[in-house]
C-alpha cells in the first residue's frame, strides 16, 4: 500500500488520482474539456466566484444543513451515538444541489445557454432542472427508460421545472446509458451547451469539480461535530453509487487519519447473487465514462447490468477518487443489501421521524452496524444525503402495498 | 514497412483514394464475418476497420450502437474478433485490418496479452476511441510489438494538439469531419477541405476522413482532398438484416463497389 502524504493534493495536473481518473474520451471532447478545466481552475480560486457560490448555498440551497444526533435511533441500536448530516434538508431534497448550483455558475461564466444532465434516481436531474430554471437556461435531462418508469415523480418534477426529459432506450436503459447519451449530446452541441455531470465520475475535471462543490458537506460536518461533541467522529458512513455524497463528506476528513471512512455500496440481492452494483467491492480496474476506475464488467470487458433497489446507486462504475482511496487503504467499501437498506429506512422513520432516500438508507444501515461495534461514547456520522419522498412508491410496491 | 504503410504507398503511387469500410465484428451474422471481410475487399476496400463491440460506445450513433448490442447479445468478444482476423489472414495477407473500439475490452483482456495475440493473428493497428494521445501510455505494449495506434483529429482539435498528433501519428491519422457521433447527418465539405489540407501538409502519416460519408457522392467529395475515406454507419445499416453469408456478401458488394468506381473515376 502506498503511503500518501496529503490526500488533498489530488488529482494531479493530468486529472489523475494515483492510477485512476484521467481523460479517456474521444478526441472531439479533448478541447472542450481543456476549456472547462481552464475556466474552472480560474473560477475556483476567484474570490468573487466563491462569494457568489457561498451566497447561493446559503440563501437558495439553505446551507448549512445540520448535524443531528439521532438519539432514539442510537438508543434503539444500543451502541455508539449515531449522527446524521442532514443533506435531505437542502432545497430539492438532496446533496445534488450543491454541485448543480456550482456548475450552473461555471456555465454562466463560460457563456453557455443550454444545460444537459444525466440522471438515475432523478435527484440530479431535478437539481439540474432547478438551477437551469433559476438562471433561465434551457435544460435537457437524459434518463434511462427503466429509471423513468421507477421514478415517475421526479420525472414530473423535472417537467414542472421546464426541463425536457429524454428517455434513453439503449443498453440497459439506466444511469450509465443516460450518461453515454448526454456525452453524445455534448459532443454534438458543445458550442452552446454545458454538461452538468451529477457525480464524481466522468473525465477530468468533473471528478474534481463535483467533489469540490460537494466538499462543503464534510467541511460543515467537521466543524459541527467538533462544536457539538468537542472531537471528531470515530467513523463516517456514506452511500456510494457514483460517489458524490460520499466524497463530499469524506474529503474534509481525508487527512484526519484517525477518522475511519466507510462507503456503503449497493449489494442489491447480495454480492454472491451477481445482482448488485458494488463496483469497488466486487469490480476490477477498467475504463468507463472517461476515467479509469473500478468497474463491473464481464470477461469480454462489457459493462454489466447492475441491480439495486435504489436507482441512484445503480451504476457499474464509481468515481476514480474512491478507487484511489480504496487502494490507498484510506477508506473501506462494503456492501449493503436491498433488505438491509429497507430495514434501516423503516427503523429511521419509526425512531426519528425521518424518511431517508433509499440511497442514504444504505449509509444509515452501515452506520447502525458500526454503532453496534463501538462503545456508547463513540460517534458514528452518517451522510443522510437525500430525503425519501421520491421512493415511497418503490417501497410500497416492494412490500405489496397498493397506494 | 508495415501492411498499412505498404497499402498507402501503393495508393499514392497509383494516384488513388483509399476506401476504408467500417463493419461491426459479429453483426449481423457472427458465422459470416470472414466471408464478409473478403467481400469488402473484393468490392474495393483498401483497408478494413473492424469494430470491436462494446456495451457503452460513447462516441457512436444509434446505428453502430445497435450493431454492437446485437453482437454482444450473441456473445461476441475480443477473442472472437481476433480469431476472425486470423481466419481472414489465411487467404489475405495484404489488406490491413485496424480494430476500432473502446479500451475496457482490451483492459480486461490484458494489454500485453492482447498485443501479442493481435500481432500473431494479423491485426495491423488499433483505434481506441476513448484513448486520446494524453492517455496513450496504456497502449505502449501494443506499440512495442509493432501495432499502429491510429489517432484521431477533429474540428475541435487545436493547432497545438494537431502538431502533437501529426508527430505521433502512426499508420494513418483519422480526421473526424465534424464534432458529433458516428452516423450523424451531413457534411459541409468546403470547411473540411481546408482543414484536411492543413493536416496533410504537416502529418507524416496519410489522412483518412470519416464521419458522415454515406454514399458515392459524399465519398467523392471527401476523396478530393483526403488520402482515404472511411464509411461506417451507412454500410453497417445496409448490412444489418442480411440473412445469409451470400446475402451479406451481396449487400457489401452492392454498397461498396459503386463507391469504389466513383472514387477511381474521379
Amino acid at each position: 500500500m502506498t503511503e500518501i502524504a496529503d490526500f488533498h493534493a489530488y488529482p494531479d495536473a493530468h486529472g489523475r488520482f494515483g492510477d485512476y481518473g484521467g481523460i479517456y474520451v474521444a478526441e472531439t471532447l479533448m478541447e472542450p474539456l481543456a476549456e472547462l478545466t481552464a475556466a474552472y481552475e480560474k473560477l475556483r480560486t476567484d474570490p468573487a466566484f466563491i462569494a457568489e457560490l457561498d451566497r447561493d448555498l446559503k440563501y437558495y440551497v439553505g446551507r448549512p444543513s445540520p448535524v443531528y444526533h439521532a438519539e432514539r435511533l442510537s438508543k434503539h441500536v444500543g451502541g455508539a451515538r449515531i449522527l446524521l448530516k442532514r443533506e435531505d434538508l437542502n432545497h430539492t431534497g438532496a446533496h445534488k444541489i450543491n454541485n448543480t448550483v456550482g456548475q450552473a455558475l461555471v456555465a454562466r461564466h463560460m457563456g453557455k445557454t443550454r444545460i444537459i444532465a444525466e440522471t438515475g434516481a432523478g435527484q440530479h436531474g431535478v437539481a439540474s432542472a432547478t438551477v437551469a430554471a433559476r438562471m433561465g437556461l434551457k435544460c435537457v435531462v437524459y434518463m434511462g427508460a427503466v429509471d423513468i418508469e421507477r421514478q415517475k415523480i421526479n420525472v414530473y418534477r423535472m417537467r414542472l421545472l421546464g426541463a425536457e426529459v429524454v428517455p434513453v432506450t439503449s443498453g440497459s436503459k439506466t444511469l450509465k446509458d443516460a450518461l453515454n447519451e448526454a456525452m453524445r449530446d455534448w459532443v454534438t452541441n458543445v458550442a452552446d451547451t454545458f454538461y452538468i455531470i451529477g457525480t464524481v465520475a466522468g473525465p477530468h475535471p468533473y471528478p474534481q469539480m463535483v467533489r469540490d462543490f460537494n466538499a462543503i458537506v464534510g467541511r460543515e460536518a467537521r466543524e459541527q461535530v467538533l462544536e457539538q461533541f468537542g472531537r471528531l467522529p470515530d467513523v463516517i458512513t456514506a452511500s456510494v453509487g457514483g460517489g458524490s455524497n460520499a466524497i463530499g463528506i469524506f474529503h474534509a476528513f481525508l487527512n484526519d487519519r484517525d477518522v475511519r471512512l466507510v462507503g456503503a455500496e449497493a449489494a442489491g440481492d447480495g454480492i454472491e447473487t451477481g445482482r448488485h452494483a458494488a463496483s469497488l467491492t466486487a469490480g476490477k480496474p477498467g475504463v468507463l465514462h472517461g476515467n479509469r476506475t473500478y468497474v463491473l464488467s464481464d470477461a469480454n470487458g462489457q459493462i454489466v447490468e447492475t441491480h439495486s433497489v435504489s436507482a441512484g446507486l445503480d451504476y457499474p462504475g464509481v468515481g476514480p477518487e474512491h478507487a484511489f482511496l480504496k487502494d490507498a487503504g484510506r477508506a473501506d467499501y462494503v456492501g449493503i443489501t436491498d433488505d438491509e437498506a429497507l430495514e434501516a429506512f423503516h427503523l429511521l422513520a419509526r425512531t426519528e421521524g425521518i424518511l431517508a432516500a433509499l440511497e442514504s438508507s444504505h449509509a444509515v444501515a452501515q452506520a447502525i452496524k458500526l454503532a453496534r461495534e463501538l462503545p456508547k461514547d463513540g460517534l458514528v456520522l452518517a451522510n443522510l444525503s437525500g430525503r425519501g419522498d421520491k421512493d415511497v412508491h418503490t417501497i410500497a410496491e416492494r412490500e405489496g402495498i397498493e397506494l | 514497412m508495415s501492411r498499412i504503410e505498404r497499402r498507402f504507398a501503393a495508393l499514392k503511387a497509383a494516384g488513388r483514394t483509399g476506401l476504408i469500410p467500417f463493419v461491426t465484428a459479429g453483426d449481423p451474422l457472427p458465422d459470416a464475418v470472414v466471408p464478409m471481410l473478403h467481400a469488402l475487399v473484393a468490392a474495393g476496400a483498401d483497408l478494413i476497420e473492424l469494430g470491436v463491440p462494446f456495451s457503452d460506445p460513447m462516441a457512436d450513433g444509434p446505428v453502430i450502437q445497435h450493431a454492437s448490442e446485437r453482437a454482444i447479445a450473441r456473445g461476441v468478444g475480443l477473442h472472437n474478433v481476433l480469431a476472425w482476423v486470423a481466419a481472414f489472414r489465411e487467404t489475405d495477407n495484404e489488406t490491413p485490418i485496424v480494430l476500432m473500439g473502446y479500451l475496457n475490452p482490451v483492459e480486461m483482456y490484458g494489454y500485453a496479452e492482447f498485443a501479442e495475440d493481435a500481432v500473431e493473428k494479423g491485426v495491423d493497428g488499433v483505434l481506441m476511441v476513448d484513448c486520446p494521445l494524453e492517455e496513450s501510455h496504456v497502449l505502449e505494449p501494443l506499440r512495442a510489438v509493432g501495432l499502429d495506434q491510429i489517432l484521431l483529429a477533429s474540428p475541435t482539435t487545436t493547432e497545438k494538439r494537431l502538431a502533437a498528433l501529426s508527430e505521433a501519428a502512426a499508420g494513418f491519422l483519422y480526421y473526424v469531419s465534424f464534432a458529433g457521433i458516428t452516423g450523424a447527418a451531413q457534411l459541409s465539405t468546403g470547411d473540411i477541405a481546408e482543414r484536411v489540407a492543413g493536416i496533410r501538409a504537416r502529418s507524416k502519416a496519410p489522412v483518412a476522413v470519416g464521419f458522415g460519408v454515406r454514399d458515392a457522392a459524399s465519398a467523392v467529395a471527401i476523396g478530393a482532398f483526403a488520402d482515404a475515406v472511411v464509411i461506417g454507419s451507412a454500410l453497417v445499416d445496409r448490412l444489418s438484416g442480411a440473412t445469409s453469408a451470400d446475402d451479406l456478401a451481396g449487400r457489401a458488394h452492392d454498397f461498396l463497389a459503386p463507391i469504389r468506381a466513383a472514387l477511381d473515376a474521379r
